[in-house]
């Protein structure tokens, strides 16, 4: 029964775990993928698990028996993205783990996901993050909503759920702010222009061990794993190789003429 | 074996009062230690994150934690700002824990769910002008009058008594005297909750002080202050004892929050020495550099294991008065001495107010003296070993 009919309100949160940007990134293995081993829950993420609780708490929270599930799709360590987020409030969580999986593009990541909703069933909403703070393609919720069929809010802030099951955001640019709305189910990702996230507290860190997580490889998906992983990527990283280091720029010293040498310098590099 | 790593939700919490304290406390820090203002933003957001209500039960609107959680949070706080933790710090352990510890079914009911939420703060008013590490100089009286009790003196140095938010001030009071076979005067202290708006109650102009300069610190007048007989807190008479084991546990809230100073100073000490040159090589490079910070480190180490061996031994309901001590001594003395250690390795720069470690020294100096003396920490550690 969906939200639209009178039953509770089930989001469906994306959580993607990736490196901390506090820490220098590099680029590992014979795949270039990004290092790992220093990694946290994508901060933009949070905003998203921040929306999905507001959307159940307007209605009364998890006592009501409305649920937020976050769902993860990475190698095992990904598990403390979940984590996290079940101590922010999330109700239960899926991570999807097959070794399979790794080297995805956002094209095979996107297939996995799908298959994953489909797999659990019954979301109203979607939520993700705007960008993954490591890929940042920003492509995921796109692809996802074309692979589930469902209309696509992206990019948005202000959520709001009426009850008619119309869901209405907000997508700010530089000069224009432009309402969405669609109808539920649908995919919403939204910025980092909302409410701060809060932090999580001692009893949902405690409570967060008692919540349900389940655990999906491929073969409980029925996805092929040529479909996924390197093998099922549409694109392919060929060749990185690291930033050579910055070298010293050009210092201009006043002597009375800085400005014709500022202009003279930026003409030269064709920027005026 | 002990085990001294974090169990997982130890280590979670820890965490994220580290993320909180970096990314929301440190950036204003600096500005409410130079206004003096009491940070009521930080505040707030401490008391949604459930931070006052860490070691009471979730029927009186806890977070059904336990009182090392608090001491873990104090310390990632008083790594940033001491101010801060210390607001905690009096905020639960001074404030809220005497009614948990001692106070009926209805004063429970009526304080707890508050001051757990943070969305208000009690103080504890023992110390007195005339009465400091000798509590038995307490002067302030209350007497019992138709069923109320009627409180005059004065309080000195008392932490969050005059806050927007501040509702309760518990105050020791002596209600009688006996004489003792000997022919002296024995006095009996109580503790009394004294609600903010009482008529009589004044929290009087705040102190300018040489640190905690946000933190929330005024002299208190009682003038026939009335309140209703149920407002004695524990049985009266045994105010004094009551104090006393309050004031054992906040030693290990204490020594928490100064190795989390501590440990400020000596993050901040590497990552300056990492970055500032001097003769041609960064000033780390120098061993008389590296070593002072090496040395704060195991000042820091060592704070932290004394305040977990305190604490272990609480939670395990076994006595922990002579561990507190030490930890309070040596995390104490460990803030104080790495202060002045990483205003050394900052040169000229840790003179200037706005640097955190030059805060630490000027915050630093009271954890020698506030909650027991350094004095009175040997004193019951020597009266431990039987001297
Ligand atoms: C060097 C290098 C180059 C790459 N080049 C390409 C390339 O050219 N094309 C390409 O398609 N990929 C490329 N990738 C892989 C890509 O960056 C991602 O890892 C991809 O799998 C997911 O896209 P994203 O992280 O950009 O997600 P975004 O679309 O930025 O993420 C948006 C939101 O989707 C959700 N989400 C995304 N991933 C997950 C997940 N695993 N689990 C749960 N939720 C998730 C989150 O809510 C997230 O906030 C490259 C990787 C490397 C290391
Ligand atoms: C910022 C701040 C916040 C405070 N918050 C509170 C609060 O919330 N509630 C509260 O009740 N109090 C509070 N206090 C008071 C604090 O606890 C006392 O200042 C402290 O206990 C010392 O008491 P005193 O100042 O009277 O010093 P005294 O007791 O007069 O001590 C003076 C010196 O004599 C030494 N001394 C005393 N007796 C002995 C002895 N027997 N042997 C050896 N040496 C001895 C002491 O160690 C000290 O060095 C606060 C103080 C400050 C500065």
């Amino acid at each position: 029964m969906s939200v639209a009919s009178g039953g509770p309100l089930k989001v469906l949160v994306l959580v993607k775990h990736v490196p901390d940007a506090q820490f220098d990134r590099h680029l590992a293995g014979a795949d270039h993928s990004i290092d790992r081993s220093e990694s946290i829950l994508s901060e933009l993420d949070e905003y998203a698990i921040e929306s999905a609780l507001q959307l159940i708490e307007a209605r009364g929270g998890a006592k009501a028996g409305h649920t937020v599930t976050a769902l993860t799709m990475g190698p095992e360590r990904a598990a403390a993205a979940v984590k996290k987020a079940l101590q922010m409030g999330a109700t239960d969580g899926v991570h999807v783990c097959d070794p399979a999986l790794a080297g995805s593009d956002a094209a095979a990541t996107s297939l996995a996901l799908a298959t994953a909703i489909n797999h659990l069933g019954g979301f109203d909403v979607v939520l993700a993050g705007m960008a993954s703070t490591d890929g940042e393609t920003s492509i995921v919720p796109a692809q996802l909503a074309e692979r589930l069929g469902l209309p696509q809010l992206t990019m948005a802030s202000a959520l709001e759920l009426g009850d008619d099951g119309v869901l209405t955001g907000r997508r700010d640019s530089d000069t224009t702010s432009t309402t969405l709305q669609a109808t539920l189910p649908a995919v919403v990702s939204v910025t980092d222009q909302g409410e701060e996230p809060r932090y999580p507290n001692f009893k949902g860190i405690m409570g967060a061990k008692k919540k349900k997580t389940v655990t999906l490889a491929l073969s409980d998906l029925g996805l092929d794993a040529a479909h996924v992983g390197v093998a099922g990527s549409w694109t392919h990283v060929e060749d990185a190789q690291a930033r050579p280091p910055r070298t010293a720029g050009t210092v201009i010293t006043d002597e009375g003429d800085a400005g014709v040498q500022l202009v003279d310098f930026l003409a030269d590099k064709k920027l005026l | 074996m002990p085990n001294l790593e974090l169990e997982d939700d130890y280590q979670d919490l820890s965490d994220t009062v580290r993320d909180f304290a970096d990314t929301v406390v440190a950036p204003v820090s600096a500005k409410h230690d130079e206004e003096h203002s009491f940070p009521y933003e930080v505040v707030s957001q401490m008391a949604e994150m459930g931070l006052f209500g860490l070691p009471f039960p979730e029927e009186h609107g806890g977070m059904g934690g336990d009182y090392f959680a608090l001491a873990l949070a104090l310390e990632q706080l008083g790594r940033v700002d001491q101010s801060v933790a210390i607001t905690l710090e009096a905020g639960v352990s001074l404030g809220a824990m005497p009614i948990h510890r001692f106070g009926t079914d209805a004063q429970k009911e009526e304080w707890l769910p508050m001051l757990a939420s943070g969305k208000a703060l009690a103080g504890f008013g023992l110390t007195e002008p005339e009465a400091g590490s000798d509590a038995g100089g307490t002067k302030t009286t209350a007497r019992l009058e138709d069923g109320n009790w009627v409180v005059n003196g004065n309080k000195e140095f008392i932490t969050n008594s005059g806050t927007d938010i501040t509702k309760l001030v518990t105050v020791t009071a002596v209600t009688g005297t006996s004489e003792r076979a000997d022919g002296s005067v024995k006095k009996e202290i109580s503790t009394i909750l004294v609600p903010t708006g009482t008529a009589g109650f004044t929290a009087e102009k705040a102190y300018n002080k040489v640190g905690w300069n946000a933190s929330d610190t005024h002299p208190l007048t009682l003038r026939n202050v009335t309140v209703p007989e149920a407002n004695l807190l524990g049985t009266r008479g045994r105010g004094y004892a009551n104090f006393l084991s309050i004031l054992d546990e906040g030693r290990i809230a204490i020594a928490a929050l100064a190795t989390g100073a501590a440990q400020g100073c000596v993050d901040e000490s590497v990552r300056y020495a990492k970055e500032r040159s001097a003769f041609g090589q960064n000033i780390g490079k120098f061993q008389a550099i590296s070593f002072k910070i090496a040395r704060m480190q195991a000042r820091a180490h060592t704070a932290r294991l004394a305040y977990y061996g305190a604490a272990s031994k609480m939670l395990a309901g076994k006595p922990f008065k002579t561990e507190a001590a030490i930890a309070k001594m040596v995390a104490g003395e460990a803030a104080m001495d790495n202060a002045r250690d990483a205003t050394q390795v900052f040169g000229g720069y840790g003179f200037m107010n706005e640097f955190r470690v030059s805060r630490h020294y000027r915050d630093s100096k009271i954890l020698e003296v506030g909650e027991g003396t350094t004095e009175v920490q040997l004193m019951l550690i020597a009266r431990e070993l039987g001297l």
